[in-house]
């Protein structure tokens, strides 16, 4: 259809209100959709995005994500970074708990999205900020290595 | 039927969530994207309608809803808290297959609110248990 015509471009949105919140969510499932992510896929991709551009704008005092399709292998996947240079995550493993919040919320939000992606990485520095990368695979496991 | 469509101010950007009353129900229908603030408007508007209407339940059709996070899962369970201490019964209705295994595995299963697969089903629901708390008619 249009796969030939327009490859998902990497693109980079700002998160700085609820409104950019749902903007990434509508931008996140139509890379999904287009990389071929089943719909429980996009589902949980676009809920963890939702997770975690929240917690940009609300912990983080704002930022970015940046949307990274990653289809050059025989795998295609979704990356999303969420940036923020707020005060950071002082207990990075307190914050991992379910049910830990300091922002009144449920306390899922990095915890609950760790379950719904493939992989996930959290690079946060006092005073610097936070960065929180996520990647799922369109597939329902992860790649494996040609040949294998 | 009173078709009151609307929420009033709670359409601060142009977009309101629709809240009917049928009968002793208020049906408030969710759709597409829901912006935070909406959805803490739509819980002070629900609980609103339901002192002044005195209506005995609330059916939230999420049918067009494509996600639910954290934020708007605990916006329902604090409108269905509320409708309760207002003697109200909440039914949660038309969840996409895929948002229950997402919430699921986001670890929000929603303890304490009840679902229905329809509006039709929950207004039976609603209607079921009224008249059983009335007694036999």
């Amino acid at each position: 259809m249009m796969r030939a015509a327009r490859h998902a471009a990497p693109a980079t949105l700002p998160i700085g209100s609820d409104a950019d919140l749902a903007w990434v969510r509508q931008q996140v499932r139509q890379t999904a959709a287009e990389l071929g992510f089943g719909l429980v896929q996009q589902t949980k991709l676009v809920t963890a995005a939702s997770e975690l551009a929240r917690n940009t704008l609300v912990h983080g005092g704002g930022g970015q994500v940046r949307i990274i399709p990653l289809d050059s292998g025989p795998s295609r996947g979704l990356r999303l970074s969420f940036v923020d240079t707020g005060p950071g995550i002082r207990d990075l493993e307190q914050a991992m708990t379910d049910g830990y919040t300091s922002g009144g919320g449920l306390g899922l939000g990095m915890s609950g999205s760790k379950r719904l992606v493939h992989e996930f990485e959290v690079d946060t520095r006092p005073g610097e900020g936070t960065t929180v990368t996520v990647t799922a695979w369109a597939t329902a496991v992860p790649p494996s290595r040609p040949g294998s | 039927m009173t078709g009151a469509a609307g929420t009033g101010p709670a359409g601060g950007h142009g977009f309101t969530v629709p809240v009917l009353q049928l009968g002793d129900v208020l049906l408030v229908t969710l759709q597409g994207e829901l912006h935070d603030g909406m959805a803490e408007q739509l819980q002070q508007d629900v609980t609103d309608r339901i002192s002044h209407t005195r209506v005995t339940g609330v059916v939230i059709d999420i049918s067009g809803v494509e996600i639910v996070d954290s934020f708007l899962g605990r916006v329902l369970a604090e409108i269905a808290a509320g409708a309760d201490l207002l003697a109200a019964r909440t039914v949660l209705a038309g969840m996409r297959p895929a948002v229950a295994i997402t919430l699921v595995e986001l670890g929000l299963t929603l303890p304490g609110l009840r679902t229905a697969l329809d509006v039709e089903r929950a207004m039976e629901l609603l209607g079921a248990a009224s008249r059983q708390g009335e007694g036999s008619p």
